[in-house]
């Protein structure tokens, strides 16, 4: 595997002598033996990883920036996220059943899952640490709105929080608020508005650039 | 599966961003590679990269497809 | 399926053996079914090498977090939904 480049800031596994966590070694042992025994070919592999790596956020960006433009989209979106997303060529993945979300001036949508870290890979990409992280799992549920002030969102009183705790083969997409002041961008600047977190609930999306810049 | 839903703590939420290293991609890979063979399934794992990792290896020593320090002996 | 939308139910409170994927959170609470999802495979049985056969119905239960939590520091009109197998409800 090829070293890579990035802050080390974040907690690793401890370092072996030889410069990498113990269950590196262990990791490529395992999928060796696996292969060796015919459970797995290294194909399998090495697919699942491509798979993985070419997952991003974008995906759901682009559903989120369909349904904003289209309302009839928007709506079948809702019904049945799975067969929406087909119609842009988007797969939302290998989950049984994938659930798109709306926030709206009444509604706020957060995602968590308690029990583990399931999360809408297909189309959002890797979870984020915090996501995965025991605060985050315990507090998203029991105080959602201090959750979200630490992510800078501020709801007022009147709006509904509405946190889904996905227990089960159930994956949500928030469908956040299409930002004022958009009314003339197209698909694709709309697109990049749409950011992971505000499609897992933590964030609304970025505001436009100003008109005059 | 750990239940922590409501769990009290006093521990901040961590929000650097953290880029998967190798071999959790790997261990990763290789957890969805066994999921799609029907080899295991979502609920027989426990927990993160590392801990799915040696969860694994002992839901393979059970099924009899991995020897008892047969991992070991491969490091 | 047992259950239909908008109908009341409460989430059985009963210890478990081994896995499930029911929270203990929602254990003995009353929510209302807004979601019928389907049946899928029975995780609980999944989890130790079984099939998950046969399939059990899930719904999503909306909950107000006021009935949830002893103390719920938000507003009244706040909720969580928890997806829930059909084995753990029981009508309210």
């Amino acid at each position: 595997m090829t070293a890579h480049d990035h802050d080390h800031d974040h907690p690793h596994e401890p370092i072996g002598s030889d410069g990498e966590p113990p269950a590196a070694a262990r990791a490529r042992a395992l999928e060796e033996l696996l292969v060796e025994k015919g459970v797995l070919t290294r194909e399998a592999v090495r697919q699942r990883i491509d798979w993985l790596v070419s997952r991003s956020p974008a995906d759901g960006a682009r559903l989120v920036a369909h349904a904003w433009v289209d309302p009839e989209f928007k709506r079948r979106l809702l019904a049945d996220a799975r067969t929406a997303a087909a119609e842009l060529g988007l797969d939302t993945g290998p989950s049984p059943e994938v659930v798109a979300v709306e926030n709206t001036d009444q509604v706020h949508h957060m995602v968590v899952c308690t029990l583990c870290s399931c999360y809408p890979r297909a189309l959002l990409g890797p979870p984020p640490a915090w996501y995965k992280s025991l605060p985050y799992r315990s507090r998203a549920v029991s105080e959602p709105r201090a959750v979200l002030a630490e992510f800078g969102v501020e709801l007022d009183p009147g709006v509904e929080v509405r946190v889904l705790d996905s227990t089960a083969d159930v994956r949500y997409l928030v469908v956040p608020t299409r930002p004022a002041g958009t009314e003339g961008l197209s698909e694709d600047e709309l697109a990049a508005l749409v950011t992971r977190d505000s499609m897992i609930g933590v964030a609304g999306p970025r505001e436009p650039l100003s008109a005059s810049a | 599966m750990q239940d922590r839903g409501g769990v009290p703590t006093s521990e901040p939420i961590d929000r650097t961003e953290h880029e998967l290293d190798d071999w959790e991609l790997l261990t990763d890979a290789l957890v969805g590679a066994l999921g799609a063979g029907g080899i295991m399934n979502v609920d027989e794992r426990a927990a993160y990269y590392e801990r799915w990792l040696f969860s694994i290896e002992t839901n393979l020593i059970e099924k009899g497809i991995l020897a008892p320090g047969e991992l070991e002996a491969r490091l | 399926m047992r259950f239909a939308l908008g109908q009341q139910v409460r989430v059985s409170d009963r210890p478990h053996a081994g896995h499930c994927r029911t929270p203990g959170y929602v254990k003995g609470k009353t929510g209302t079914v807004e979601r019928v999802h389907g049946s899928f495979t029975n995780p609980e049985t999944r989890a130790y090498g079984a099939d998950g056969l046969p399939e059990q119905p899930l719904y999503g239960v909306v909950f107000a977090q006021r009935d949830v939590w002893p103390v719920y520091a938000g507003p009244a009109g706040d909720r969580v939904v928890v997806d829930v197998y059909e084995h753990w409800l029981e009508k309210a």
